[in-house]
This record gives C-alpha cells, sequence and structure tokens, in this order.
C-alpha cells in the first residue's frame, strides 16, 4: 500500500481510498480528499513537516501522519 | 416585521469583509453562548428591520469541531428566515461543498458568489444562470472587496426572507443513496416539517451524533443503511462525502470554463515565501520587524507616552507642553479642596492603576494592525506552516509563536494575540503559558536581582529566558497528557489560503475590535483590582487608629504579608518584606523593586533599584534572591494580563486554572531550585530537600510518562495493522 506521506514533490497522484475514522477522517474528506481525487504534491515544509498540496485547484497543508491515512494509487 | 438572516460561508471566503460591507458600523460583537466562538451581529444597511447574524467560518456541517457545532445549532434551532451562503468563485469546488449541505436544511438560500474580480482577471468563466438553476437557489456575483454587488444581495436576501418562499434542494446522488434517503425520510418521525425531511435522512444515514441526540435510529433504519454501506463497500460518511464532491465535479465542469495558465502571482509569491531554504529566514525577518516596530520603536514610544505622557508628567505636543491626566486632574482636585485619601484615590487607585494598564493600549493597536494584515494577507496560515513542526510537540500551534515572541515585550498583547489559534486546545495552552517568558516589566527585577547578589553576572539575564522558554515546554508536554487537553486529536488539515491585499478599513476595523475589547477589560476587572490594592497598600492601622499610612511598614498590604510570609520561607525568602514586594507586582511587575526601596527606607529609587542593593544582598542569600525571581518570572501576572486571559479564555473557570496553574507551577520550581540548591551550597539534608526531591520527580514522571489519552496512536497502528 502506498500513502500520500511517500510521493515526492511535484507528483500527482490520485486517492484510492482513505484509513482511519472520525473526525479526522471526516477533516480531510471535508476538505475535498476524497476517493478518486487527484492531489498535487507541492512542497514539504521547510523543517521537513508538513506537505503542502494542491487539491481540487486550493492549497492545502497536512501533516505526515495524516497523509499516511491516505492511500493512493 | 423584522427578519433575521445567517451568513455562512468558509473561512477565506471573504465573510468578514461582506459581514463589513453589509452592515456598516451597526455591529455588535460577542461571544456564541458559552463557547469562546466569536459572535457578531448587525443590521443590514438600507433594508429596515433586517438582522445578519455573521457565523463562524467553517468548511462543513459535521458534528466535530466547536465551530461547527455552533453555526449547526444555530441554523437547525433558531432557523434563520433565511442564509447567505457566500461562496468564493476562485475557489469554487470545495466552497460548494458548504453549499449542498446548507441547501439541504430547509431553510431559504442565497449565494454570493464572491471574488468575481479575482475570477475575471484570471480569465475564468463561471456560468451563474446554469450554476443557480442547478443549485435551485439564486446566485449573485459580488465582490465584497469592492463593494460591488453587496446591495444587491441585501435586497434581494431581505425580499426572500420575508417571502418565505422555500429553496429545495436539487442536487442528488446516485440511486443506491437516494433509495436509501427516501426510505429514512419516510420512517421520520411525524412531527418533523416536510422541509427539513431532507437534512434529517442525510444526517440520520452518517449516524450523525448531534442528530442521533434528538431523533433515534431505529433496527430498520439500521438494516438499509448498513445494507447501502455494503453495497458501496464504505461507511455511510464516507459515502455521503464522496457524492457530495462526485455531485460538485460534475457541476463544475458544466458550469466553469477555466482559463488555463501558468502560476498565478500568489502562487509565485508563495513559491519564495514557505521554500525550502528561504523560508525560515524570511519569517525571521518578518517576525523582527513585528517585534521592532511593535515592542521597541513605535509600540515603545507608544507605550511609553502613554504611561509617561499622558498618564504621567506630561508630554510636548508640536513644542507645547501638556501636562498628563494625572496632573490635570491633581491641579482640580486642589482647587476643589478635596479630602487627601479622595485624591488618593483618584489618583494613586483609579488613574494610576488604570492608567498603567490602558498605558499599554497605543502599543497593543499597533501589534494588532500587524496582526490583522498577517492574518487577513494569508501569511498567518504559513507561518503555522512553518512552525507546525516544532510547536506541536508541546501541544501549541505553530502560530503560538508569535503569542510568546510579542510576549518578551508585553504579555498583555501576547495574550491578545493568541486568538489568531482558531484550535480552542492550543489558543488555551498558548495564553497560560505565555506570560512565562520574561516581559519587559521583569527585566528591572532580574537587573535588581542580577546586580545586587550576582555582581552582574552576564548569565543571569539569559538564565530568566531559558526559565521562561523551558517552563513554556515542560507545561506544554505536562499538560498535554492531561484529561483536560486530551480528547480527538485536532488534525492540522489547514487550508493556505492565497495570498491578497488586504483594505485598511478591514485591517483597522479588526484592530480596533480587539483593542477595544481589552479597553473594557480594563474598566472593570482590573480597575476593582488596583483599587482593591490600592486600599491594602495605603491603608492600615497607624498609631492606634485606622486610617491612611505614612509608612507602607504599618499598611494593611504589609501585615498580610507577614501573615503569608511563612508560605514562602521554604522557597528561602519567608521575609515579609519579599513577599509585599511580590504581591505588588500584581499590579505591575516593575513595582516589585520600587516596593523593596520602599520598604528598605528609600523614597525611590532607579529603574534596577541599585540603591537597595547593598541591603538586599545583606538580607538574602543569592540561592534565595534566585528563587525569589523564578517565583517572580513565573508566578500569576500582572491585573492587566490577568484580564487579558480573562477576555480570552472567557471563562472565569479557565482563567483560575490558568493563574492557579501559573502559581503553583511557579512554587514548585522556586522551591525545587532553592531546596535541592542548598545542599550543593553545603547546606543540610533536611525534610525540604525531600519534598524538593519528590516534588521533582513528580514533574519529571509527568513530564516523561505516556501519554494516556492518546488516540491518535491508536489510530496510526490501525493504519500500520492494514499495511502489514
Amino acid at each position: 500500500m502506498k500513502t500520500l506521506k511517500e510521493v515526492r514533490c511535484g507528483q500527482t497522484v490520485k486517492v484510492a481510498r482513505l484509513h482511519g475514522e472520525g473526525a479526522v477522517k471526516r477533516r480531510i474528506m471535508d476538505m475535498g480528499i476524497t476517493r478518486g481525487c487527484e492531489i498535487y504534491v507541492r512542497k514539504v515544509a521547510p523543517l521537513g513537516d508538513p506537505v503542502e498540496v494542491t487539491v481540487r485547484g486550493y492549497e492545502l497543508s497536512l501533516r505526515k501522519a495524516d497523509a499516511e491515512m491516505i492511500e493512493i494509487c | 416585521m423584522s427578519v433575521k438572516i445567517a451568513l455562512a460561508g468558509n473561512p477565506n471566503s471573504g465573510k468578514t469583509t461582506l459581514f463589513n460591507a453589509l452592515t456598516g458600523s451597526s455591529q455588535h460583537v460577542g461571544n456564541w453562548p458559552g463557547v469562546t466562538v466569536e459572535k457578531k451581529e448587525g443590521k443590514i444597511k438600507g433594508q429596515a428591520d433586517v438582522r445578519l447574524v455573521d457565523l463562524p467560518g467553517i468548511y462543513s456541517l459535521s458534528p466535530y469541531t466547536l465551530e461547527e457545532v455552533v453555526a449547526r445549532d444555530y441554523l437547525t434551532k433558531e432557523r434563520p428566515d433565511a442564509i447567505i451562503n457566500i461562496v468564493d468563485g476562485s475557489n469554487i469546488e470545495r466552497n460548494l461543498y458548504l453549499t449542498t449541505q446548507v441547501m439541504e436544511l430547509g431553510i431559504p438560500v442565497i449565494v454570493a458568489l464572491n471574488m468575481m474580480d479575482v475570477v475575471r482577471k484570471n480569465g475564468d468563466i463561471i456560468d451563474v444562470k446554469k450554476l443557480s438553476a442547478a443549485l435551485g437557489c439564486e446566485v449573485v456575483e459580488i465582490s465584497a472587496l469592492r463593494g460591488t454587488g453587496v446591495a444587491e444581495i441585501a435586497k434581494k436576501a431581505a425580499a426572500l426572507a420575508s417571502s418565505g418562499k422555500q429553496t429545495p434542494p436539487q442536487h442528488t446522488f446516485n440511486e443506491v443513496v437516494e433509495a436509501a434517503l427516501h426510505t429514512l425520510a419516510d420512517l421520520l418521525p411525524a412531527d418533523i416539517k416536510p422541509e427539513q425531511k431532507r437534512w434529517y435522512a442525510v444526517k440520520l444515514f452518517e449516524r450523525d451524533k448531534k442528530v442521533l441526540q434528538s431523533v433515534s435510529l431505529t433496527a430498520k433504519m439500521e438494516e438499509i443503511i448498513g445494507c447501502t454501506e455494503e453495497t458501496l463497500e464504505d461507511d455511510a460518511e464516507s459515502i455521503i462525502t464522496n457524492e457530495r464532491y462526485e455531485y460538485i465535479s460534475g457541476l463544475v465542469r458544466g458550469c466553469v470554463r477555466k482559463k488555463r495558465k501558468g502560476l498565478s502571482v500568489s502562487d509565485k509569491i508563495d513559491r519564495v515565501v514557505t521554500n525550502r531554504f528561504l523560508a525560515l529566514p524570511i519569517f525571521a525577518v518578518v517576525m523582527f520587524l513585528v517585534y521592532y516596530v511593535s515592542v521597541t520603536t513605535v509600540g515603545g514610544w507608544a507605550t511609553d507616552w502613554a504611561n509617561d505622557g499622558l498618564f504621567g508628567d506630561g508630554f510636548h505636543l508640536f513644542g507645547v507642553w501638556i501636562p498628563g491626566i494625572p496632573v490635570l486632574l491633581g491641579n482640580v482636585l486642589e482647587k476643589l479642596g478635596t479630602a487627601e485619601w479622595l485624591n488618593s484615590l483618584i489618583l494613586d487607585g483609579i488613574v494610576g492603576g488604570v492608567g498603567a494598564v490602558l498605558g499599554f493600549v497605543p502599543q497593543m493597536l499597533v501589534l494588532f494592525i500587524f496582526l490583522a494584515f498577517l492574518e487577513a494577507c494569508g501569511y498567518m496560515a504559513r507561518i503555522a506552516f512553518i512552525m507546525d513542526r516544532i510547536f506541536r510537540k508541546f501541544g501549541l500551534s505553530g502560530k503560538s509563536f508569535i503569542p510568546i515572541l510579542i510576549g518578551t515585550g508585553c504579555g498583555v498583547p501576547g495574550v491578545m494575540a493568541s486568538r489568531t489559534i482558531e484550535n480552542d486546545r492550543d489558543r488555551k495552552m498558548t495564553i497560560i503559558t505565555t506570560t512565562f517568558i520574561p516581559c519587559g516589566a521583569k527585566l528591572p527585577i532580574i537587573a535588581l536581582i542580577a546586580g545586587a547578589l550576582f555582581d552582574g553576572a552576564w548569565w543571569v539575564s539569559p538564565s530568566a529566558y531559558f526559565v521562561g522558554i523551558a517552563a513554556i515546554i515542560v507545561s506544554g508536554i505536562m499538560l498535554k497528557k492531561t484529561k483536560l487537553f486530551a480528547g480527538d486529536p485536532a488534525p492540522f488539515v489547514m487550508e493556505l489560503p492565497a495570498y491578497h491585499l488586504p483594505t485598511a478599513g478591514n485591517v483597522l476595523r479588526s484592530m480596533w475590535e480587539r483593542g477595544w475589547s481589552f479597553i473594557k477589560k480594563a474598566g472593570t476587572i482590573i480597575l476593582l483590582s488596583t483599587i482593591v490594592l490600592w486600599f491594602l497598600q495605603g491603608f492600615g492601622f497607624e498609631d492606634g487608629a485606622f486610617g491612611m499610612v505614612e509608612d507602607l511598614n504599618n499598611s494593611v498590604l504589609a501585615n498580610v504579608g507577614s501573615v503569608i510570609a511563612f508560605l514562602f520561607a521554604p522557597l528561602g525568602w519567608g521575609d515579609w518584606k519579599a513577599a509585599v514586594a511580590a504581591v505588588t507586582g500584581l499590579i505591575a511587575k516593575e513595582n516589585v523593586v520600587g516596593t523593596f526601596g520602599i520598604l528598605f527606607g528609600f523614597a525611590e529609587v532607579a529603574e534596577d533599584g541599585a540603591e537597595v542593593w547593598g541591603t538586599l544582598a545583606a538580607s538574602y542569600s543569592a540561592l534565595a534572591a534566585y528563587s525569589f525571581l523564578v517565583f517572580n518570572l513565573l508566578c500569576a501576572p500582572c491585573f492587566a494580563a490577568i484580564g487579558a486571559i480573562k477576555r480570552e479564555m472567557n471563562s472565569a473557570k479557565w482563567t483560575w486554572f490558568a493563574i492557579g496553574y501559573q502559581c503553583i507551577f511557579a512554587y514548585v520550581i522556586s522551591l525545587c531550585i532553592y531546596q535541592i540548591g542548598s545542599v550543593f551550597a553545603g547546606g543540610a539534608f533536611g525534610i525540604g530537600t525531600v519534598v524538593a526531591i519528590v516534588l521533582a520527580a513528580v514533574l519529571i514522571y509527568l513530564i516523561f510518562r505516556p501519554n494516556p489519552y492518546k488516540e491518535t496512536l491508536s489510530r496510526r497502528t490501525q493504519v500500520r495493522s492494514v499495511q502489514a
């Protein structure tokens, strides 16, 4: 299983499914990261975490720990 | 007949700008009952009897965050007559996600499609007619920033609210979900109004915690949901979210034509500002500028002017000497021939006390301009992005950096700066720990102790900052593991809004709202506290009669000091003079030095109290003095800062917790320093040493124990087990 955490900067990936449950999962989905949507990994913060991605035409930042819950294909 | 309209929309969608444009100056700012979420209300300009309620900025109507629950409760329980849903046209896909949820509430909706100027400038085209038909409600193009379309939306929203016409949702999910929703709607209790059935059906399908409290899920309903979940191989909540975004993607494909092109201006700025190598230097420069202007230069001048000029002797205005308020009032009182105690109450008690507090206002306003600008232009979100990695380890937010930095100048604006932190727990933690950092008024205490007992050693002052920073880190780690700060892990999934230049009007309005809320506090709680302390300090038994005292030694405060002095004996300074000095620090920390001066028999001392150095050195050991210094650095801050804490916590319970925690923490640390230090200095090993070692052990345990409330851990292991 490959997750968003392992994706390198400058790559575009597609979401296969989301893991986890409850508030965190709902929040990630509310922000537009749902099955089948495209995510472009823009950059990593200067200290190595969090990451910045482009999803549904806007910029979103999320921690690597949360990115690990996003399975990609 | 008066009507009520709610304004709902995503954060960063221009909601505040639209609210300001719609209501003008007729605003009332308060808090939603029971929570620290700000509530704004106002009358719509040019529309008689139309009240507008600004809901918190939200991305969804899920039951998980405080803001979302506040907005939901208002919409479902108060049922406004109409909703204006503001949608950022330049970020339409995610913004419409909230729209699909708002449409289901059974309240008439009108969409304000904002930032149309940006959309047009980008060369994008939005087919508003098509969008309006698809959504089933009117869509008005506006630009809140430029004021275009604002009058139109006001008129149309008011008309919609008074007409009582419904705008039933037009969007549909896939057949399987729709079939389930229809069956659920039929099974709903009969007392639910037809227009609200869709909302309840969707929420029951999602097994929404909050809705399940009022409507129970029957076995039949559970069966329907279970079946649908099995068919679609996903949980119900995810199904609905996926379906909403599926629907919106289709809608956007049909209504929006984006002109493909390279990087936008905002992207270009961001490439530099959060660049892997440049981000930290740029951040340092921005922070230096904020600190330099609001603490060192402009802010410092403003505070000096307010404290020494306006509330002091007086100041020069274009070469003309203008006496300060105390001087003017003193002259008036002298002419009136009022009693001496009344003069003292007015001048020393009220004007002196409140003046000391209001003196911070000009500096605060300077800082608030910066904060408002950083927030509105989009850089504040980037600060959180850059600093998150360090601060989240201590239970703080990346945005906690600003309150702590400002706290080195003055704790009052520092605490007030915590308002930019959205997450409730992060904000409370920041408020509690910000005043640990030595503020400007604590510097004289440091100078006094360093000069009197350490021969002005270079390391005393840096060690004070080190103690402050360590106290923040230790408190963060300890408190994070307590029940108070436990709960669902707050995900750091944050939008990085596009950069844009805010209008001067919005920045100034935000500055004034924050400043005013502090001024109001200065007029109440702070005024009362300073008068009480003035009384204790100025009155007592002298020559056998109760009255105003000449000598501070005879005051009630001195008596109280001698009574409570034993409390501080284990810290090495159980002398009543030191106890009284610490108490007077509550008015302003620099008072500690002045009080020592008076108590040791000097009428007036220099800022660092050089006159009392000799006496002080004779009275206390170096270790006791350092313990005194640490206690004063960490204990409850001055009344002004306590007032700011009260303002930002918006809860008496949390304010007392913060003050109590600070005092106990200061006590324990000073105790450990003095008692354990005494042994190293060749002192006897006594009961005090044992207590100190036990306390130190407890402290270390609290820091290093595993977090009993860590839910994130179980979540992560779940993910890992799937991997394995």
